[in-house]
């Protein structure tokens, strides 16, 4: 059963400063969604948001997810529904070791399947648990020892989103959003993780890439592509205009906007 | 979530835990303390004349000492108030049946070992680790070691008892110890002979048959030179008590070449003042290790210390303190430097939450002529809300000059942004929170014998339940 995630006419402040101004965007399973746009246009604030980041206020418009409105669920409830968002900056949590921190994890988000469900709870046997975890850490390349290390502490910045996409692997999404992923890593460690992105995606599982670059976008490619330009979503389109972003810059969407404003005044 | 036992321990506590059974004790003195009453206790103990009066001349120092001008608030302390001896029951004739359902399943919970959960419940008449301890007891009897009560050892050991009894910490070290060398009863007595190391960690609750636990125990280890010990008490279970002071007296001597590890996780129910004097001489090449982990109590004031009295002595303490809804635990560890080449590690790692404080309070004392002492002191605080307190009070008297002293301190919340990342994976904010704070202790944690450190996290994370958000 294909599952959409509806964002209809979102509006978000933090602190009272209003970030998003009205984003509708429909992202569906089966479907590879690309959003861009420069610093500063609110790509991150739309992310936080559709998880449930308490300190981002949703002051107009939905979230529906599956056809549930998500605005009303907590974070953890939302990840148990199936959304899932690998941070552009993944926070350290000394002292707890990445295996330990994800058993607790994939445990948490049965417990809620199994009571929504009215299902008795079956819990992740060590065994089970470290087998997946193993052959994904295989698929992402990363050393066993690492499932030992303390979740994100002194991890170089290509490890911490190797262990974001580790986490999405483990953890099974619907639909995931992958917030600049690109950033901070050499071409060797996009292309490791980009084929790991690529071999989770399926009928069953959406994507969100949300970058700056194009480049992430050469080896996970979109169907679809938005630009988001001071909160709004100011063009929208195929793969092609990820490129001619690529060769253009931002301006020339500014411009494009400009111009498209100045047709319609004369029209 | 298991809403079954969802309780918070704050809350009810003498209903969930107040199983103990108030006629199991045959005899106990009256009321209040006096010179009358610590005789009666002598009395009854049948003890030699030295210890009578070795209780006398501490009851008299107590009279006269004035209660600490720092620290916790003990103001609702009364001395009157309180049994200082109660005579235990031969036999409690209670039966693993009788034991209230909600008691087992809170001992299920915590995972804490059967036989240790009827001994907490009061079941002696099937006590399963009788067994265990007469077999281990056999081991180390051939080795030469002595594991027993100190009312066991005054009897069967009077001589060495004698010669060590009040020398690490004398009646007049503190008003509580002036108490406590005055009205003492049980803790234990290790004797480990030079050379001799036990490899299997000596655990009170072995050992703990007929006398129980007191209110005033009074703990003396040997080591001889070159020996080893690693000696565990308490437990992460509720130690449900009537009596609103634990006063412990703890003297540790380690000769050359000698290691002791002292381990204690304690959990008393929050009508408890614990005021515990924790003291070890450590001599030449010799380690003493204190691993103190402190829960519940209203008050606890402990700073487990390590006098380095001769070349080469290495000490750490490692202090784990969690201050709940009303609770103040100010503990911390005193490193004393007597000789030169000597060296201490102070760790300490407090939690408060809600209106709970933490303080750290340590002493780093470096006597002149103790050249070369390396000390470092490390205390981190987490707060787990806006209301929680943590304060330090580090105390640094160096006299010498050639030493290598440091000091660092830390203090954290649990943050917003670790929240929101721990729970976009689908922990609850409980959860999420009870792993910040395991791995906020875990580097002390992971030195605990493991099936202590499973109940410790355990005792958190139900400490912690329900308190968040």
């Amino acid at each position: 059963m294909p599952k959409t995630l509806e964002i209809r006419k979102l509006h978000v402040e933090i602190e009272g400063r209003e970030i998003i101004k009205g984003v509708d965007l429909t992202v569906s399973t089966g479907e590879i969604h690309a959003i861009m746009g420069p610093n500063g246009s609110g790509k991150s604030t739309l992310s936080y948001s559709i998880l449930g980041h308490p300190d981002y206020a949703v002051t107009q418009g939905e979230v529906l997810f599956d056809g549930e409105n998500v605005l009303d669920m907590k974070p953890d409830e939302r990840a148990a529904k199936g959304l899932f968002l690998a941070f552009q900056y993944p926070v350290e949590v000394p002292g707890v070791t990445l295996a330990s921190f994800l058993r607790t994890a994939v445990n948490s988000i049965r417990k809620k399947q199994a009571r929504w469900g009215g299902q008795p709870l079956k819990e992740i046997s060590a065994i089970e648990f470290y087998k997946r975890l193993e052959e994904k850490m295989n698929l992402l390349q990363m050393d066993p020892s690492f499932a030992q290390r303390y979740l994100n502490e002194g991890f170089s910045g290509g490890e911490k989103k190797r262990a974001e996409i580790l986490q999405m692997a483990m953890l099974g999404p619907s639909i995931a959003i992958l917030d600049e992923t690109d950033s901070g890593l050499d071409i060797d460690a996009l292309r490791i993780v980009s084929d790991g992105v690529n071999a989770l995606y399926g009928p069953d599982v959406g994507l969100l890439v949300i970058t700056h670059y194009q480049r992430i976008l050469r080896y996970v490619q979109p169907q679809f592509v938005h630009v988001l330009v001071d909160g709004r979503i100011a063009l929208s389109g195929g793969p092609e205009l990820a490129e001619q972003l690529e060769e253009h810059g931002y301006d020339w969407v500014k411009d494009q906007l400009g111009e498209s404003a100045v047709t319609r005044q004369n029209g | 979530m298991a809403n079954a036992l969802n309780f918070n321990r704050r809350e009810g506590y003498l209903e969930k835990y107040g199983f103990h059974d108030k006629n199991s004790y045959v005899y106990r003195t009256e009321k209040g303390v006096s010179s009358r009453i610590v005789e009666e206790i002598s009395g009854l103990k049948g003890e030699p004349e030295w210890m009578r009066n070795f209780r006398l001349r501490s009851y008299g120092i107590f009279e006269k000492k004035s209660m600490p001008g720092w620290g916790a608030d003990l103001s609702g302390l009364r001395f009157d108030d309180l049994y200082y001896y109660v005579k235990p029951s031969d036999k409690k004739g209670r039966n693993w049946d009788e034991v209230p359902e909600k008691v087992k399943l809170t001992f299920e919970r915590l995972g804490i070992p059967e036989a240790e959960r009827k001994y907490l419940a009061g079941v002696e008449a099937q006590y399963d680790s009788e067994s265990v301890y007469s077999s281990l007891k056999g081991i180390w009897e051939k080795l030469g070691v002595i594991f027993c009560s100190t009312d066991e050892a005054l009897k069967k050991y009077p001589d060495i008892v004698r010669q060590y009894f009040g020398t690490v910490i004398p009646p007049g070290d503190n008003k509580f110890a002036a108490l406590n060398s005055a009205v003492w009863s049980g803790g234990s007595f290790i004797y480990v002979p030079a050379g001799v190391k036990v490899e299997i960690p000596l655990q009170a609750y072995f050992r703990i048959n007929a006398e129980s636990a007191g209110q005033f125990e009074r703990t003396l280890i040997i080591a001889e030179p070159g020996s080893f010990v690693h000696y565990v008490e308490g437990c992460t279970a509720p130690v449900y008590s009537t009596n609103s002071l634990h006063s412990a007296v703890v003297e540790i001597v380690v000769k050359e070449g000698a290691r002791v590890r002292y381990t204690s996780i304690q959990n008393w129910s929050d009508n408890v003042y614990n005021l515990v004097t924790k003291r070890a001489f450590a001599y030449k090449d010799a380690t003493m290790e204190w691993l103190d982990g402190n829960l519940g109590s209203k008050v606890t004031m402990k700073y487990p210390s390590i006098y380095l009295m001769e070349k080469g002595a290495r000490g750490e303490v490692l202090s784990i303190a969690y201050a709940g809804n009303g609770q103040h635990q100010d503990a911390g560890g005193k490193a004393v430097h007597i000789a030169p080449y000597t060296s201490s590690r102070i760790v300490s790692k407090s939690i408060s939450k809600g209106t709970g404080r933490s303080s750290y309070r340590g002493l780093v004392h470096v006597r002149k002529g103790a050249h070369h002492v390396k000390s470092k002191v490390r205390c981190d605080a987490l707060l787990l809300d806006d209301r929680a307190r943590s304060d330090t009070y580090p105390v640094m008297e160096i006299n010498e000059d050639e030493v290598d002293i440091g000091h660092e301190a830390t203090v954290s919340k649990v943050g917003d942004e670790q929240l929101f990342y721990l729970t976009s994976r689908g922990l609850t904010e409980e959860e999420a929170t009870a792993v910040i704070v395991s791995g906020f202790i875990e580097p002390i944690v992971k030195q605990l014998p493991m099936e202590y450190a499973i109940e410790l996290n355990r005792l958190i994370e139900l400490e912690m339940e329900g308190s968040v958000g």
